[in-house]
Order: structure tokens, then C-alpha cells, then sequence
């Protein structure tokens, strides 16, 4: 995999506001019993599309990490929805194989490769 | 009175969350480290502890990103991940109000400085406490530099505002104590987790101890994506300890890469009384 280039985000509104949720997912624990006891009436403050909302409510962690997702925030996420760490690892690269390198965001990886 | 210590130390959740993954020598040496530089903190005797850290959107998101934030309140919180998943309990930590503000007025006067009247820390903050103040019993003043969200703060600034703090010490009669921590190489939270350029590290912390202002400023954040990836943006924590305390020495205590907490274990301190 060649190896990715230094870019900013912050162009993708969709994206800022799934980190957005994610973001206050983490940081209220009444928002999380909120979020998974009826996640549509959380999303809907968010503005998201189809190929997000639908990793989130999967959950989907390893394409919510190839659309971007800041992995300081996915991580807790991925916690909040039982994966132990090597399982959140193994979904970031299991998605890597599948859909290819992350589209946006400074966590791509540099060479699909992990030493854990 | 002055600084009366400073030092940088990891942070990183696997330190604690993953203890249980690691070798135990690996993990037994790296806390034996972090109870060294205890020790050599309480020795001392700070009355504050003023930790530069690099958080990871416990508190600050990208509607309203601040390069530098000080914490200016009687008491903070955390850690706010999973206390099961971080392997840490929750707690009320003390502040400084009135610490908090004479220092930011000071340090307002040379670099544009954020305040925040409540803060949760996250393992950037609370990972180090564990192991500094168990007891949670000296005052804490945290400081945020943005290493996450880019546009991030020249190294340049980090340093000035290092030199921003240390004025800001001398101006106040307590006994202050700061230790930055972050990454130096790593790549946390991806695929590459537990990837470490053990190589670059020595080299950047050689830097680092000869407090080397030319050679620590001397990173492009273009290269450091990519010889030591997102989490090496973090060294902006230690670039400003070394603005606090240039033209003195460091010591590396501890450095081991220990691929299970994702970063290369770092220990060190700057040799103050050398002044």
C-alpha cells in the first residue's frame, strides 16, 4: 500500500458531525442510554448520510475508520459497543483489506500493517 | 518562587488498559520508572502540578478548537473514558482557581491562551496522574495543546509558549512543578497501533535532552505524518517543556517501545538544579 500523504480534514460536513456524535457519545453517559435505547431519534440531530448512518447503526467500526472517523474517538465508540481492543484492530484492518485505504482523516494508515 | 520540576512521561491507554496484555517485565520496569519520577516530583515539593497534554476530544471538538488551553477551576474530573477500559477509577481531582488565573494572566501576555473553567481529562491527563499523584492530593492545572485537529500550533509556539510558562512560574510565589506528556512516534488508534520507530524516538529525545532548540523545531508536520505518524504530533508537549526550561539538560530515565501501549515508554527529567 503506498504510503498515504499528510491532509487535512474538515472539508466533509458529513463526516464532522459523525465525529460530532461520537464526540458526545463520549462524553454523556445519558446520551449513550439515549443512543442505543432508540438510535434514530439521536441521529437525527446529526447531519449524516445513508453509508454513515447505516455504519453507526450496525455498528460498522472498521468502515466507520475507512470514512475517517478520528480513531480517538472510534475507539471509545467500539468499547461502548463491546469490541475488546484486538477485535477493534482486527476490524480497522479487516476493512482496510476490504474496502481500501481511509478516505479521509489523519489516522489512514501508513502501511496496512500492525505490530500488535 | 519557580519551577521546581519538570519532566515528560507517556500517557498513552494502553499504559493501564492493557496492562494485562503486556510482558511482565516490560510493564513492571515502565511502572517502576513512572514511581522514579514520583518520587523525584515529590521530592520537590511542588505545591502545583501544571501537566501540558495532548488530548483527544474529551473536551474540545473541532466547532471550537483551541491551540493552547489552561485549566482555570477548583476541581476536574475523569478519566472520562470506560474506567474498566482505561483501568482507572473516577475521581474528582483539585484545582487551582486563583493559581490557574495568575498564571494564564501572565502567559496571556506573551501568547493567546484559551481557559476552561471545567475539564474532563482523558487518559492524556489521567494515565500520568495515576502514576504522579496517587493520592490525587496536589492541585492540578492542565494545558491543553492541540495535536489532534489540524491547523495544529507551530512546534515553533510550542516553544514560546513554554517560555510563556516558565515566565509565568517565576511570577508566582509557589512552587510549581510541569510535565508535558504525549507520544514521540506511534501510531495509535489504527491498524499500525503498537508500531514504534524506536530509531526516530532516540533520536528526537537526544534532541530533547540537549534541549536543542534548533534540532527540536526542526520537524515539518508533513514529515513527522510520515516517519512517525499522527500520534508523533504530540512531541509539541515536550517541545514546550524544553521552552520552560531552555538552555538546561534532560535525562531520558525510562524509553523501552513496548508495542502492547502503543508507544515507546518514555521517562525523563530535566535536570533543573544543574541551573
Amino acid at each position: 500500500m503506498a504510503p498515504t500523504k499528510y491532509r487535512y480534514w474538515g472539508a466533509d460536513m458529513s463526516l464532522y458531525y459523525v465525529q460530532k456524535l461520537l464526540y458526545n457519545l463520549n462524553r454523556d453517559e445519558k446520551l449513550q442510554k439515549a443512543y442505543f435505547a432508540d438510535q434514530d431519534s439521536v441521529l437525527q440531530d446529526y447531519r449524516l448520510d445513508e453509508e454513515e448512518i447505516t455504519a453507526l447503526k450496525k455498528p460498522d467500526i472498521g468502515m466507520l475508520y475507512i470514512l475517517g472517523v478520528n480513531g480517538q474517538i472510534l475507539m471509545h465508540y467500539a468499547a461502548m459497543c463491546g469490541y475488546a481492543w484486538p477485535d477493534y484492530i482486527q476490524a480497522m484492518r479487516d476493512a482496510l483489506a476490504e474496502h481500501g485505504n481511509v478516505r479521509a482523516g489523519l489516522y489512514a494508515t501508513t502501511d496496512g500493517k500492525g505490530a500488535v | 518562587m519557580s519551577l521546581v520540576f519538570a519532566g515528560v512521561c507517556s500517557h498513552a491507554p494502553g499504559i493501564t488498559g492493557r496492562k494485562h496484555m503486556a510482558d511482565p517485565d516490560d510493564a513492571d520496569t515502565f511502572y517502576a520508572a513512572f514511581d522514579d519520577m514520583r518520587q523525584a516530583l515529590e521530592a520537590s515539593r511542588p505545591d502545583a502540578l501544571v501537566v501540558i497534554a495532548a488530548e483527544h476530544f474529551a473536551n474540545f471538538f473541532m466547532n471550537n478548537m483551541p491551540a493552547y488551553c489552561m485549566g482555570m477551576a477548583e476541581d476536574y474530573q475523569g478519566p472520562i473514558e470506560d474506567p474498566d477500559w482505561l483501568g482507572i477509577q473516577r475521581r474528582t481531582i483539585p484545582g487551582n482557581v486563583d493559581l490557574s488565573r495568575r498564571l494564564i494572566e501572565t502567559i496571556m501576555q506573551d501568547v493567546d491562551l484559551a481557559y476552561a473553567e471545567e475539564w474532563k481529562f482523558d487518559h492524556g491527563i489521567s494515565v500520568p496522574l495515576n502514576f504522579l499523584t496517587p493520592r490525587y492530593d496536589l492541585p492540578v492545572i492542565p494545558v491543553n495543546i492541540n495535536c489532534q485537529g489540524p491547523p495544529l500550533t507551530p512546534l515553533h509556539r510550542a516553544w514560546a509558549f513554554g517560555q510563556a510558562l516558565r515566565k509565568a512560574c517565576d511570577a508566582v510565589p509557589e512552587r510549581i512543578a510541569i510535565v508535558g506528556t504525549g507520544g514521540i512516534s506511534h501510531w495509535p488508534a489504527t491498524p499500525d497501533s503498537g508500531k514504534i520507530d524506536e530509531a526516530w524516538d532516540r533520536d528526537f529525545l537526544d534532541r530533547w535532552c540537549k534541549n536543542d532548540k534548533q534540532r527540536l523545531l526542526d520537524y515539518s508536520d508533513e514529515q513527522t505524518y510520515l516517519d512517525a505518524g499522527q500520534g508523533g504530533f504530540e512531541i509539541r508537549t515536550f517541545i514546550a517543556v524544553s521552552g520552560a526550561t531552555e538552555g538546561l539538560s534532560g535525562k531520558v530515565h525510562y524509553y523501552r517501545p513496548i508495542p502492547i501501549f502503543a508507544v515507546g515508554c518514555t521517562v525523563g527529567i530535566v535536570e533543573l538544579e544543574a541551573a
